[in-house]
């Protein structure tokens, strides 16, 4: 992807380059790439000041992307319209109820046989509290959001090798973990090892801390007593009446916890795009994608395959087929273009730009990622052992167990997330497998951690976003190097042409990253438009 | 063989192995573990291009490897398979020279394709990024 590189910039680039540095989208991208990645950089609804004296803009793809774009588009006076493949809006804001079907490629249908009211999100889950393009949407939209566990501290951690295999609560490994590095802290901390690094003073403050931090008892030593027990929890609950004292369980050694790994998942805790409080739309993902269509469904054509995107000086013009009724290719035609169609099918497409969008298009690989969605007889997890919302971690290959964060407390049928894979080779081998042997297989791993599923488990349904018709694939997957040398060249304006999509951004695979490329990528086309 | 091991242990473990009977195999890390050609192909390449290698359409396409002439050269399957093409991700990293060339070796003498050279692993170490 060479060609053309060396030779002179075409009028398009010049005009790409120009705005890039204008205007306060520049300094706004700027600041994206300046190391506020996993912050989200919204500053409230966006202002599309001017005149764009009727003209039009064809959308593709009708996703947070798109509609994000043909919302605030069209209230800044353009006429817009949107061609999206699916029967449906909201694109990877998807959720999957009972009675819903699913055709995969390769052709395996699935019908969701999950009782009224239960559902999974094969796509996005779980929203930041950071993510304030997203939840200002919600809010403008009057999307009801609840809460979305992502530490739930009697959720499990296991390992297949670690404890015989027996899983372990979060709250033990956890503050087992944290008490024994207290401990050993607090140890070279009085045999004046830190000496040089910690003043006198801050050496007394650093103790008491140790102490508060890690659970630590008179002497600085973690062990089994009502202090470590107050935060790892009981043997013997306390009670009332006669009996009742309680009574604190063994800690797990460091030596232990240590080899079996399992600190490793306590890093799903701390990172700050995991951080409480997390958010999910009451009733599934897809309320985002069908508010969003409240607003902007008059627009949509549904059931379009675009196979050409070419522009020209006058405008832009778009081939697409109807797939209800494929017959005779259909042209839409439009002064400008919004992109949204992912990069996994766009970089198939005949696309009328220069070389060095082409070759961004071209860069970017996507990722392989599975979820399966189980239902239960009963909420086992609830009644048997007392884990509400919230996520297990394990090293089988199905990764995650994650438990719903609503319906709590009720009796009767439930639905958990029972695999979720994301890169790694066993989210290729899962995909690989049928719809049927994925369920079969969550299934099967999900015994080791909860018996309950051999007699419990009903029905599933697994999607493998490889297998997804509408994005051959999870997400864009950058690298560094990748970033270094076509990010920008992707995000910039190409003549008519403006991509936006989680690819183009520094939030990929996250929603907000969707939305925030969108209200970029059309901050600087009115900048352009109102200007011409 | 350790691996295959592991797997067994899962499947003698767990009453529920006889809903799941198949050649599936988990690789137990971030690299595949599987080694043959045919393997490799049934468990990560039929993952997009489907069991008959014959590919897929949706709003996008996954190319057929059947009857394909772009195997014709054995360095191209090896480039594309080390480097990733497009949205199809790279596997230098997921997989050793041995299981790049094993599996080429089988795409080119599968699937209507019928090419008599061998790819060897020293092909596919200088084909590496």
């Amino acid at each position: 992807m060479t060609d053309e590189t060396a030779s002179a910039p075409s009028r398009r680039d010049l005009l790409s380059l120009i705005g890039a540095v204008a205007g306060s989208a520049a300094a706004y991208h700027a600041m994206t790439c300046l190391g506020f990645a996993s912050e989200s950089g919204y500053r409230g609804p966006i202002k599309l000041e001017g005149d764009p004296k009727g003209a039009s803009v064809l959308i593709l793809g009708a996703g947070l992307a798109g509609m994000t774009a043909a919302l605030e588009l069209r209230k800044a006076g353009y006429k817009v319209q949107i061609l999206e493949f699916n029967s449906r809006p909201g694109g990877r804001n998807w959720t999957l109820r009972g009675g819903d079907t699913f055709t995969e490629l390769g052709g395996a249908t699935q019908t969701c046989e999950f009782e009224q009211g239960l559902y999974i999100n094969p796509g996005p889950w779980r929203i930041p509290y950071h993510h304030h393009a997203v939840l200002d949407y919600c809010k403008r939209l009057n999307v009801a959001l609840e809460p979305f566990i992502q530490l739930n501290h009697n959720a499990l951690l296991h390992g297949s090798k670690a404890f015989g295999g027996k899983p372990q609560r979060i709250r033990e490994i956890k503050t087992d973990f944290q008490g024994s590095v207290s401990e050993l802290l607090a140890k070279v901390t009085q045999q004046g090892k830190l000496d040089e690094t910690v003043s006198k003073e801050d050496k007394e403050i650093l103790l008491q801390a140790l102490k508060s931090w890690g659970a630590l008892d008179n002497n600085y030593a973690y062990k089994a007593n009502l202090i470590s027990a107050d935060f790892r929890g009981f043997a013997k609950d306390p009670g009332g009446g006669l009996n009742a004292a309680p009574k604190p369980g063994d800690p797990i050694a460091l030596s232990d916890i240590l080899k079996s790994r399992m600190w490793r998942y306590l890093q799903n805790f701390a990172l700050h795009e995991f951080q409480t409080t997390m958010f999910q739309p009451v009733g599934g993902m897809d309320m985002i994608g069908k508010a969003f269509a409240r607003e902007v469904g008059d627009v949509i054509r549904y059931d379009s395959r675009v196979t050409q995107v070419q522009q020209n000086d006058r405008g832009v013009t778009v081939t697409y087929i109807d797939t209800k009724n494929p017959a005779a290719p259909i042209e839409a035609k439009a002064d400008w273009c919004v992109c949204t169609i992912p990069l996994s099918i766009l970089s198939q497409l005949p696309l009328d730009v220069g070389a060095r969008m082409k070759a961004a298009i071209d860069a970017v690989p996507y990722v392989s990622s599975v979820k399966v969605g189980l239902q239960f007889k009963r909420r086992f997890w609830e009644e048997d052992e007392a884990i509400y919302g919230g996520i297990s971690y394990t090293d089988l290959p199905i990764r995650q167990i994650a438990y719903p964060n609503t319906g709590f407390n009720r009796s009767g049928r439930g639905v958990l997330l029972g695999a979720y894979l994301f890169e790694g080779a066993n989210a290729y081998e899962f995909t690989s497998l049928s719809p049927a042997e994925r369920v079969a297989r969550a299934v099967d791993y999900g015994a080791q951690l909860h018996p309950q599923y051999r007699s419990e488990f009903e029905n599933g349904v697994a999607v493998a976003w490889h297998r997804v018709p509408f994005t051959l694939g999870c997400a864009g997957n950058w690298t560094d190097q990748t970033r270094a040398e076509h990010y920008d060249n992707l995000c910039q304006i190409d003549g008519r042409i403006v991509l936006a999509g989680e690819h183009a951004s520094y939030l990929p695979a996250w929603q907000e990253g969707a939305i925030l490329s969108s209200l970029d990528a059309i901050t600087r086309l009115h900048e352009r438009v109102v200007k011409t | 063989m350790k691996f295959s091991a592991a797997s067994t242990l899962f499947l003698l473990l767990s009453p529920l192995a006889a809903h799941a009977q198949s050649a599936a195999h988990f690789s137990p890390a971030y690299r595949f573990t599987e080694q043959s050609g045919e393997q490799l192909f049934v468990n990560i390449c039929q993952g997009c291009h489907m069991p008959d290698a014959r590919g897929a359409v949706g709003a996008g396409t996954y190319p057929s490897l059947a009857e394909n002439r772009n195997l014709l050269s054995g360095g191209y399957p090896v480039y594309v398979v080390v480097r990733g093409q497009r949205a199809m991700p790279p596997f230098a990293a997921m997989m050793s020279d041995d299981q790049v060339a094993a599996v080429v070796n089988y795409l080119r003498t599968h699937f209507g394709n019928d090419y008599k050279d061998v790819v060897t692993a020293e092909d596919v170490k200088v084909a590496r990024p």
